[in-house]
């Protein structure tokens, strides 16, 4: 009885290590990493083909200390948070008084169903040669991005208030503002940040897209100078951190779900 | 028995309701007429689909009717003259318990303090003590259904409207509910009409019963109840309990089948 059984330890270990969702992460990271490195190793590629994770990581840190990075991440991380700004509060506001119009919703419906299909990327050089290759066009194109998805989404989920519970809000007496905090604000959150979670992901497409056509900062601007120069190390950097980016403002509206929803015990479950 | 204004707490004279929609219009309510004396507890009963619903709705306000009034002669001002329970509970899923219950206070704009010692007082009434932190989806029916018409006594309201309010529990606590009805009612003197489609709970419960009949509704009875309250079990057996669910039976029947 007072012998453990090796097998045992051996299973608590993977058993432990399949739990440690962050440990994975980082594993499956490292992983990755290794394989390219191998590869890039084993198959002789140049640079500017394919950059060894190695060389990445020293462009990584060269303009991360000339300060060359931060001024392009900042320039589209603001272009993406002005956008999501004014996209988020026009869609939310005219969502709001769509839903309380049926007629003016379904008038426009057709248009918004339409618009959920427009590839941004088509409209982006347009809205350059209109508003400029500056700030103006990047945000507009990120608030155009992130417009549509929250403003069909606000919509539904005002729709889909429950009319019993509408009825419960009429018999307290209570006033189209109580109504809107106390009903129809909780009630189409949970379809609202949906729409939210996928346009705020979107929306950094949108930046890049704006950027690529025609800038002079941010991180679209610095793929198309290393693409320019064949620095393809840097085109990965640039990447990268949009990847951060995006998977970063995806997370942040997935904690504020989990936050804001948190009556909803069964999101826990899952 | 003619009742002098200030003694009526809801009158309602001649009330139609129709529903209009694309294939023409729906009359359920034909020109129903009742008054309720201060203090008394009226139940409705009638076949499913006839209008009851229709008529406590109307009565709280929650529709415009096509002709005919609902009077509150004695009301006093300022408060709340009507409260509806649903014949669902129609809690709100991400409020709590306490919470749920509060919310007429807090539409009402009421003081934080007091908005807690009612709501508590609230929870006391209906026996949920210890549940106030539960989301509705953790409650049974039957709790649930406590919450809605603790919900409703909140606010103090001068007439209580309760639509099949047991209509989903069983039958034991379905007696226990309508015994703490009796109570809250007795301790808090209120106006009651209530919808139920059971005869025997109708009897046991009321100082009078009105039968409607099928759609549209017409007023075809209006029984008083004369057992003395407190009312218990055993009044279940008297003859003259037992003489109301017969003439009430017969009225139903012949009113048509208890569906429409
Ligand atoms: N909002 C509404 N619009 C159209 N028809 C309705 C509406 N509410 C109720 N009705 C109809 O009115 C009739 C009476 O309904 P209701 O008052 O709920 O009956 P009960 O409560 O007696 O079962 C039913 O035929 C129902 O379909
Ligand atoms: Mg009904």
């Amino acid at each position: 009885m007072n012998e453990t059984p090796f097998s045992a330890i051996k299973i608590g270990f993977w058993q432990r290590l399949s739990r440690n969702r962050l440990l994975l992460l980082l594993l499956s990271l490292l992983l990755f990493l290794l394989i390219w490195q191998v590869l890039v190793i084993v198959l002789n590629l140049p640079g500017f083909i394919l950059p060894s994770p190695a060389e990445v990581g020293k462009k990584f840190i060269d303009v991360f200390r000339t300060g060359l990075l931060w001024r392009h991440f900042s320039a589209t991380l603001g272009e993406i948070l002005l956008g999501l700004l004014f996209g988020i509060s026009a869609a939310t506001l005219l969502g709001y008084a769509l839903s309380k119009s049926p007629l003016a919703e379904r008038l426009l419906s057709p248009f918004l169903v339409g618009s959920q299909s427009i590839p941004m990327a088509a409209v982006a050089p347009l809205l350059v040669i209109w508003f400029g290759p500056g700030l103006l066009s990047k945000v507009l194109i990120c608030s155009l991005t992130v417009f549509f998805p929250v403003l069909v989404n606000t919509l539904v989920g005002l729709r889909d208030v429950s009319p019993d519970l509408r009825e419960v809000m009429r018999s307290l007496r209570a006033t189209p503002a109580q109504t809107l905090r106390h009903l129809e604000i909780p009630a189409a959150l949970p379809v609202f940040l949906g729409g939210l979670r996928v346009g705020a992901s979107l929306s950094v497409i949108g930046a890049i897209v704006g950027e690529l056509v025609a800038s002079d900062r941010g991180l679209g601007f610095l793929i198309n100078v290393g693409r320019g120069q064949y620095d393809t190390a840097l085109v990965f950097v640039a990447v990268i951190c949009l990847v951060v980016l995006a998977a970063s403002l995806y997370g942040l509206v997935l904690l504020l779900e989990n936050k804001v929803l948190s009556w909803q015990t069964w999101r826990k479950e899952v | 028995m003619t009742l002098s204004p200030s003694e009526i707490a809801l009158q309602v004279s001649d009330l139609e309701v129709s529903f209009v929609d694309s294939d023409g219009s729906l009359e359920v309510l034909d020109k129903i007429s009742f008054s309720i004396a201060r203090n008394a507890f009226v139940c409705i009963v009638g076949p499913s689909g006839g209008g009851k619903s229709t008529l406590l709705r109307a009565v709280a306000g929650l529709i415009q009717p096509k002709g005919g009034k609902v009077l509150f002669p004695g009301g006093s001002e300022g408060k709340a003259l009507t409260g509806l329970v649903f014949q669902k509970p129609n809690l709100l899923p991400w409020r709590t318990l306490r919470d749920n219950i509060s919310l007429p206070l807090e539409i009402d704009h009421r003081p934080d303090a007091e908005i807690s010692s009612l709501t508590q007082e609230m929870i006391h009434l209906v026996g949920l003590e210890g549940f106030e932190k539960a989301y509705p989806h953790d409650l049974s029916g039957g709790m649930a259904q406590r919450v809605a018409i603790a919900r409703c006594l909140v606010q103090d309201p001068e007439i209580l409207l309760l639509d099949e309010p047991f209509g989903q529990l069983d039958a034991l606590t379905r007696e226990r509910m309508g015994d703490e009805l009796l109570r809250i009612w007795n301790e808090r003197r209120k106006t009651v009409l209530m919808v139920t489609h059971s005869i025997s709970e109708a009897i046991f419960l009321a100082d009078r019963v009105l039968v409607l009949t099928c759609r549209p509704a017409r007023l075809i009875m209006d029984l008083p109840i004369t057992l003395p309250r407190p009312r218990t079990d055993a009044m279940r057996y008297l003859p003259e309990f037992i003489e109301a669910a017969r003439l009430l039976h017969e009225q139903l029947k012949g009113s048509n089948l208890p569906v429409c």
